[in-house]
């Protein structure tokens, strides 16, 4: 069997922080960047699904959307034990939205023909929760999003998924293959790179494509995007929380008066 | 193309909350945008929902009937495309729900529509302009939709008021759409998580703990200290997901939603699943290292500590 995973190396902002000039985007220099928290739980799902299929012939392929920075993510995934990688990038893509970049990978996929998709349910910095089923949606594959846990039925094709709800509800339901999982964390406990794969990690297939040699003409994507972002400000947090100061004790001290006046109240 | 549609949510017979919500943020956008509201109803008993999301200010309820006896997310994107091809509305509204995020990206992308998820404000100057939190809602960012007709919004559930339920008297109409052989999934069961030992949602004093105990070995600790002061332990995701806690004791949109007296949260950051579960509760103390944690945002006291360094402290005190 083939899975592609969709990845994305993710942006944290330093405590301290500047915009750009056009105050679209934060400045790179004081962004931290690491795969998406999601992405090695359905990478890890990936990787079981191979290996009990066992033998060969099976193969996990990571794709990402991104310029170099992205490549760190890709190559923690090869360490991990994905078998090859692509990446695409064009600098039309700079400042893709959550579709624009759904449709890119739907070109990668298509190229791919996969019996599986896994995506992430989302990434802790943009949080769409909407990249895997805008994808399923462009390539009119059959989708579940939000999976907790995943049985796969390897005769008929079939995978077996949980898909958790709200309130700690679970619906339990079959999807036959070809098809895309997003892919809930917690659903797997996923294993670390040893030192000697994430060496070997380099040796590795990693293709480098542009939006051409996909056969994907710009405007295609520019017409797929949903939205401009137009501005970025830090988010006005009302009153806010009263902070207390000083020591651990007097803050400790605090607390434990607050705690008794609300609960005797 | 002009109007608002917004499509409402039920689950298991229950209409969910989000749907008045939604009228709640349509009404706001309608008064600037003018056109129509109609709120749609997709499923197997549609009819029975039709006087309840007709709160006042929708002109209209429109009931589409499907095939399957529940949510199933290839049905409801195809129902959804078709209200939207029909109706020609220049604003559709959904919760940003599990359901949700199972298909209104799809319909997005087949039908090019202008799109943006889990929305927390939205406005109309020439079109739609929306905001949602960037790099984990540390930020807010603005967003327009250029060049579209029709633009597609999944709000965050719990940020407007739940419009008063059967409060109007908007007409119901059936939209008859071909929905047979639509679904692409097959439903097994509902499963319901186990409540466990303990019941966090009657709880008067939660302490609450996250990330930041950083190892499975800290947890019997705050444990002891939950005791000694009074407290029952509950926990934020990445607790469970890490198999140190059980579910039941999990905090937020996907485990509890809990509203004590005093919520006290000890290394956690506040993700919107977290916050969703717990941002009514009377009294929120939140303690966490990162000053820009979001948590502070719903807190009602806050402090930039280590939580180990405040835990020695009460322990201390609380003897």
């Amino acid at each position: 069997m083939k899975i592609v995973v969709a990845v994305k190396q993710v942006a944290a902002l330093d405590e301290e922080f500047e915009l750009v000039e056009d105050g679209v985007g934060v400045d790179a220099d004081f962004l931290e960047w690491d795969l998406n928290e999601w992405d090695t739980f359905s990478l890890e799902a990936a990787l079981q699904l191979r290996d009990d299929a066992g033998g060969d012939g099976h193969e996990v392929v990571a794709v990402t959307v991104g310029d170099e920075e992205a490549e760190e993510g890709l190559l923690s995934c090869l360490a991990k034990g994905a078998d090859r990688a692509v990446r695409v990038w064009d600098e039309e893509l700079e400042g893709a939205d959550v579709l624009a970049v759904a449709r890119v990978l739907a070109a990668m996929v298509e190229r791919e023909s996969p019996d599986l998709v896994l995506c992430g349910v989302q990434s802790s910095d943009a949080v769409n929760g909407a990249t895997g089923t805008a994808l399923a949606g462009f390539l009119d594959l059959p989708r579940v999003a939000v999976v907790t846990a995943l049985e796969w039925d390897a005769s008929g094709g079939v995978a077996t998924v949980h898909r958790e709800l709200e309130g700690g509800v679970i619906e339990v339901l079959r999807i036959h293959a070809p098809a895309l999982l997003t892919i809930q964390t917690g659903i797997n406990e996923p294993r670390y790179a040893t030192l000697r794969a994430i060496k070997q990690a380099r040796e590795k297939p990693l293709e480098v494509f542009g939006l051409d040699d996909l056969g994907l003409d710009p405007a295609v994507v520019q017409a797929a995007a949903g939205s401009r972002t137009v501005a970025l400000a830090t988010p006005d947090r009302g009153a806010g929380a009263e902070m207390l100061n000083g020591s651990p004790a007097a803050v400790a001290a605090r607390i434990v008066e607050i705690v008794q006046e609300r609960m005797s109240g | 193309m002009s109007g608002v549609l917004v499509l409402a949510e039920t689950r298991r017979g229950e209409l969910r909350d989000v749907s008045l919500e939604l009228v709640s943020a349509a009404l706001e956008v309608k008064e600037t945008a003018g056109g129509r509201l109609a709120v749609a109803v997709i499923g197997a008993d549609a009819e029975k929902f039709a006087a309840g999301v007709a709160a006042e200010g929708v002109d209209e309820v429109l009931t589409v009937s499907a095939p399957t006896g529940q949510f199933e997310a290839h049905v409801w994107q195809r129902a959804v495309q078709a209200l939207i091809e029909v109706e020609e509305p220049g604003l559709v509204l959904l919760g940003h729900t599990i359901d949700s995020i199972g298909f209104a990206p799809a319909v997005a992308a087949h039908l090019a529509l202008g799109f943006a998820s889990d929305v927390t404000a939205i406005s109309w100057a020439d079109g739609p302009r929306a905001r949602r939190g960037a790099y984990g809602d540390k930020l807010v960012a603005e967003l327009e939709f250029p060049g579209k007709e029709c633009t597609l919004l999944t709000v965050r559930p719990g940020i407007f008021p739940v419009a008063a339920a059967g409060s109007g008297s908007a007409p119901a109409r059936a939209v008859s759409i071909d929905l047979d052989g639509a679904a692409r999934t097959e439903h097994v069961e509902y499963l319901d998580v186990a409540a466990g030992d303990v019941d966090i949602t009657k709880a008067e004093f939660l302490l609450s703990i996250g990330r930041g105990i950083e190892d499975k070995d800290n947890i019997p600790r705050f444990e002891e200290l939950a005791e000694k002061f009074g407290a029952t332990l509950s926990v934020s995701r990445p607790i469970v997901d890490a198999g140190w806690m059980p579910s039941a004791r999990q905090v937020g949109q996907s485990g509890k939603t809990v509203k004590p007296r005093v919520y006290l949260a000890l290394g956690i950051s506040g993700a919107v699943q977290h916050l969703a579960g717990m941002r009514t509760a009377d009294t929120i103390i939140a303690v966490n290292t990162d000053p820009e944690a979001p948590i502070f945002g719903v807190a009602h006291y806050g402090a930039v500590a280590d939580l180990f360094e405040v835990a020695d402290e009460l322990e201390q005190a609380l003897g």
